[in-house]
């Protein structure tokens, strides 16, 4: 045993944080690129390891472990204080496994000025690490930015030809609001009482939990906060960034915005909405969960019209966190559980399609999906990744999204039987879409451009396959993951009394 | 050693001969990967013959097997669980007897596929066995649904097996998003009786002791009245009936074999299995089974309209399966489980022959399927045209031929609740053994009417092909015997009693009303003479067929030699106002409506602090008034949020 004393939250950090220091001054692209690959690979072992030191069973107080508190700034009652509970875990964990990944299947491709490319990489998982382990809303909030900050210069600096107009989107979209946010964290200070004598208030997260904010005033304080959550997850009508962005930006910052940063959505709705805003989330929860799921709906009715590979599957995220969103808003046990799984196998399955797609961009030089067919003769072992990967997406049994579908859903209907029944008629739709897809570039007679496609790197092939055994060992015994985070659900939901 | 607790064996042999045969497609030969993929099954067979044993002695009592936790979150507790009766092991023979002899069937039958397309096929044939025996075997409504869109899954994968060709891959789609448009009442049906009763397993919910819901007695509740028809949804989505039958007869893209296994014996009947497991629900909803009765009888007629003008040969019995189906789901609608799932058995042995026997027909044609370009076959290919008649007179339910039996107990309770009923199902049963003796002379009697490179060409089948057809003959011949009714023989419905423990407590709630015996004979008499008499006429109206040149005029037949263009009408209706609203949505909505609201709201932003760079003039005095309104504003604000 490591003693009482776990450093674990902060690792996760620094370690990414000073790697991303050293790797703006190695010059060599393959050197770089390796330097990455290892410290990404050193940040999951560290994640590994801390899931060995949990025991959010037997302990389910809030933050039993992994809690750590400096003094940052007494003076105004902020402190840089890491922890972890259940849900931090899991989506610590969902980073640095896929960082190793994303590093991995994209090994092969080249980017200019790889030394700063790669820093910014490893500077967006420390910003993202950083608002998993906050227990501090100014340091939630310090660390939200820091994420955006970099994967915007990512975003418009390696890219489609159109990538700035489209990031410059992304960055006003997010960045109003962060500001939004900025001013509701600062209103909710205000009325935090001191937990030390240095301040008269404190942004810890306790603090920020026993605030005193009369149901007028919560009213507004959670669209400020909504807002921002909702433009990074997205949430219907604050969608138009993403597809834009999607199509233009390279493969490794849409994997790290697809599958990482959405849940810094979906996180700061459980972690900070839920908890702070009760009054506000059982008056508007209706109105929230309409747009979800009409999302969910007009997404999927959308993504069979793509005809763009990167657009399809950034509407297909749409859809699925269309669904996620509303479930988090039904806010019951099954519902929420069904998040923190999605949470982990959204990160995964949309990580598989767009490696998939990555891929078949390499292999063909294409990626419009009426210039493709036929992959499936020339490149079997694809094919199947292909199949198994959108069948996991259509949240077919045995693969994991159907089992955290299947909560969602349940806790929907247990919330709203038309919410739950609507919801529902998702599951035909993703079916009508993935599999379009599927047939369009992979059936049908091999075109010219399969005739001369490539095959898939080793590395590739081992990390979709990586992918597949984590699909299909979710799908049939997501025990581990249930039981890693009933205890976050229980207390979110003990915080939520209206409810 | 007791049998029940090798169980597991029987879906896991199917699941690692499917990953060999996947994984190992090009490096074993395709003789090991037939032996091996027929194997696996065959062993599982054997297992479930000594399960059946098992299952047979006197004191048996239902079985529950939990292996692990699947899903448990707080209160709701899904466990992996299997469960053993009756009728689970009914259907595991079915599955394992008529799937190891397609098996065998297939070996020649794919024999001209790639070394990796063999072991595709036989990959996807194993896979298909496993999901299909974990939907009967599974001891809740969870792992039948694990089962349920296994089979899906690889129903969409066999149908499109030959994917180079669109057409097959459209079909396998259609089958899988149909499909699904059931799967979300099957869900749906799920979370209610979670939300409802907190559980799903079968024990909890239907044990003779202790059930949920063995303990109601309330007669159409509005809860089990929206639960069952959700069911019946998932049912009617997966065993073909209106309004989502469409798919069955484009699933014949596949490979015969495969259209004999899954779109015939096996997975179709999975929606009678569903209301037969949830028979106590159902008995307890006489709503729900006049509807499902209702929709069952008006399927059986109106697929063998259908199947009156079709000259595909695949086509005829894929309409006839449609019908058949129907025919058990009438059954189950009045009350008479027992009867509906006998008829899946002989369904499953006449009607897989006939497939089978189809598929030799179409082999030794080189594919055609048309039965207009076949005549004369029955000299040539001897085996199969007997075994083909035998399996015909048994769908038309001729005496003394299996289907005669099952037909006979399902009509018999029909008569019981509602003459006009058995009228309409006696219709239906004429019809079908009109289009089915039409097949027949179409196909073996008369003039070759193909080309002579054809005519060359045909054979009898080699043995791996009409051995599976002979044992089926006789299965087709004697299968009905173990079901004499009672008006013949007393206590000869063997049937009906290994099965009565599982429709035990349905009969509280169902009232049979007894027929008499003398009506129930002159009734099968009469009707038997009746379906001789149909087929005798269409076997002599088509012995001699030759395609006529006079296009017929009439609207009524156009419209059935067009399935009613039903096809048409859901095309209309659903898929290209769906497809014109994604693109309405993308090009229009999202497009111009919200992203152009963000553009402009972008373009004002940046026009209006062109503007307010005018404000900054330099003079102090304009700050001062601007930071004084500023101030006021918000005072204003703190003023209305208190």
């Amino acid at each position: 045993m490591l003693g009482t004393y776990y450093t674990f939250p902060e690792l996760l950090i620094w370690i990414p944080f000073i790697t991303g220091l050293i790797a703006i001054f190695i010059k060599n692209g393959k050197s770089v690129k390796m330097f990455a690959l290892l410290s990404s690979i050193a940040t999951l072992v560290i994640s590994v390891i801390s899931l060995c030191y949990t025991d959010v069973a037997n302990h389910p107080e809030f933050f039993y472990y992994n809690n750590v508190s400096y003094v940052w700034m007494p003076y105004i009652g902020s402190s840089f204080s890491v922890g972890l509970d259940g849900m931090g875990f899991l989506l610590t964990f969902l980073t640095s496994f896929s960082y190793p990944l994303i590093f991995a299947a994209t090994y092969k491709s080249e980017f200019k000025n790889s030394n700063a490319f790669f820093a910014l990489m490893l500077f967006t998982q420390a910003g993202i690490m950083g608002v998993f382990v906050a227990t501090d809303a100014l340091l939630f909030y310090f660390f939200w930015e820091l994420a955006l900050i970099p994967i915007y210069f990512l975003c418009s600096r390696w890219g489609g030809e159109k990538r700035i107009h489209a990031t410059f989107k992304f960055f006003v979209y997010t960045f109003l609001g962060s500001l939004l946010m900025l001013v509701g964290i600062i209103f909710v200070y205000v009325h935090t009482t001191a937990v030390s004598g240095d301040s008269a208030h404190s942004f810890s997260i306790n603090a920020f939990y026993n605030a005193v904010l009369s149901p007028g005033q919560q009213d507004w304080l959670f669209w400020l906060f909504f807002i921002a959550f909702a433009v990074k997850i997205p949430i219907f009508p604050f969608h138009t960034w993403q597809p834009d962005v999607y199509e233009q930006s390279n493969y490794p910052s849409v994997m790290v915005l697809s599958g990482l940063m959405v849940k810094m959505g979906a996180f700061g709705i459980i972690r900070w909405i839920l908890p702070i805003f009760p009054a506000a989330v059982a008056k508007y929860d209706h109105l929230v969960m309409v747009l979800c799921l009409i999302g969910l709906i007009y997404a999927s009715c959308i993504a069979l019209y793509q005809n763009d590979l990167k657009r399809f599957v950034a509407w297909t995220s749409i859809a699925h966190l269309g669904l996620m969103s509303a479930a988090i808003f039904a806010a019951n046990n099954l519902s929420l559980q069904g998040v923190m799984l999605e949470m982990l196998n959204h990160g995964i399955n949309i990580l598989a399609l767009w490696i998939v797609v990555d891929i078949i961009e390499k292999k063909t030089g294409v990626r419009k999906i009426s210039e493709l067919s036929g992959l499936a003769g020339k490149s079997p072992a694809l094919a199947i990744f292909l199949v198994i990967i959108a069948f996991a997406n259509i949240a077919l049994p045995l693969s994991n999204s159907f089992v955290s579908e299947f909560l969602m859903l349940n806790g929907l209907f247990d919330f709203n039987t038309w919410f739950g029944v609507f919801g529902t008629l998702g599951i035909i739709l993703s079916a009508v879409y993935m599999l379009s897809m599927v047939q369009k570039t992979f059936f049908g007679k091999a075109n010219a451009l399969a005739e001369q496609a490539k095959k898939m790197s080793t590395g590739q092939g081992i990390v979709l396959f990586v992918l597949v055994i984590a699909i299909l060992f979710l799908g049939i015994y997501p025990e581990p993951v249930i039981h890693l985070t009933q205890s976050t659900v229980t207390d979110i939901l003990n915080r939520i009394p209206l409810k | 050693m007791d049998a029940i607790q090798l169980i597991y064996l029987v879906p896991l042999l199917p699941l690692i001969g499917c990953l060999i045969n996947g994984i190992a497609r090009n490096t074993l030969s395709k003789t090991m990967v037939g032996i091996l993929g027929s194997a696996v099954v065959f062993i599982s067979f054997c297992i479930s013959v000594l399960i059946f044993f098992e299952v047979s002695k006197e004191g048996f009592v239902t079985q529950n097997i939990h292996y692990f936790n699947f899903i448990h979150v707080s209160k709701l507790i899904i466990p992996f669980e299997f469960q053993v009766d009756q009728l689970t092991s009914l259907f595991l023979l079915i599955i394992t007897g008529v799937g190891f002899l397609i098996h065998v069937y297939s070996i020649s039958y794919m024999k001209d596929e790639t070394q990796s397309g063999f072991g595709r096929y036989f990959s996807y044939l194993n896979l298909f066995v496993f999901s299909m025996l974990i939907l009967v075997l599974g001891g809740n409504y969870v792992v039948m649904y694990i089962g349920w869109e296994g089979v899906s899954l690889c129903s969409y994968l066999l149908i499109g097996f030959w994917f180079k060709d669109h057409e097959n891959n459209d079909a396998g789609k259609k089958a899988f998003i149909m499909n699904r448009i059931g799967d979300v009442g099957f869900l749906l049906a799920i979370f209610w009786l979670i939300s409802s009763y907190g559980t799903i397993s079968y024990h909890e919910l239907f044990n003779a002791q202790s059930g949920i819901i063995t303990a109601l007695s309330a007669i159409n509740s509005p809860v089990i009245v929206g639960i069952t028809l959700l069911f019946f949804l998932g049912a009617a989505a997966k065993s073909a009936q209106i309004p989502l039958y469409t798919w069955l007869p484009d699933a014949m893209a596949g490979p015969t074999p495969v259209s004999a296994l899954i779109h015939a014996a096996t997975m179709v009947t999975a929606g009678i299995y569903m209301i037969a497991r949830s028979n106590i629900l159902y008995s307890l909803a006489p709503v729900t089974l006049a509807v499902v009765a209702g929709i069952g009888l008006a399927t059986a007629i109106f697929a063998a309209i259908i199947a009156l003008k079709q000259n595909d040969i695949k086509k005829v019995l894929a309409y006839s399966t449609v019908s058949q189906l129907g025919y058990m789901f009438l059954g189950l609608g009045v009350g008479a489980y027992s009867a509906a799932v006998f008829h899946v058995m002989t369904h499953s042995f006449f009607k897989a022959l006939l497939f089978l026997a189809a598929g030799s027909v179409i082999h030794a044609m080189g594919g055609e399927q048309d039965m207009t370009k076949m005549g004369g076959l029955g000299k040539k290919m001897k085996v199969t045209y007997i075994t083909f008649f035998i399996a015909t007179l048994a769908i038309a339910g001729i005496p003394p031929f299996s289907g005669f039996f099952s037909k006979d107990e399902i009509l018999s309770a029909t008569f019981a609740q509602s003459p006009l009923l058995y009228v309409l199902g006696v219709g239906g049963a004429l019809l079908t053994a009109f289009y089915m003796f039409r097949a027949l002379a179409m196909t073996f009697k008369g003039k070759f009417r193909g080309t002579a490179e054809q005519e060359r060409h045909i054979h009898e089948s080699p043995a791996t092909m009409a051995v599976p057809l002979i044992i089926l003959a006789i299965l087709s011949t004697i299968g009905g015997f173990i079901g004499i009714p009672e008006v013949f023989i007393k206590n000869a419905n063997k049937f009906d009693e290994f099965l009565s423990p599982v429709f035990a407590h349905s009969t509280r709630f169902i009232t049979e009303n007894k027929v008499p015996h003398q009506t129930d004979l002159i009734l099968i008499i009469v009707s038997a003479v009746l379906m001789i008499i149909v087929s005798i006429w269409a076997y002599t109206t088509f012995k001699n067929y030759t395609p006529s040149t006079v296009v017929s005029h009439n609207g009524f037949v156009k419209a059935i030699k067009n399935k009613f263009y039903v096809d048409e009408a859901y095309e209309m209706l659903f898929v290209k106002p769906y497809r014109a609203l994604g693109a309405f949505l993308n090009n229009v909505f999202d497009k111009k409506g919200i992203d152009g609201i963000v553009n402009g709201v972008g373009r004002s932003v940046n026009y209006g602090s062109r503007q307010l760079r005018l404000l900054q003039s330099g003079q102090v005095g304009s700050y001062l008034l601007l930071m004084v309104i500023g101030l006021l504003i918000l005072f204003i604000i703190q003023l209305f949020t208190k």
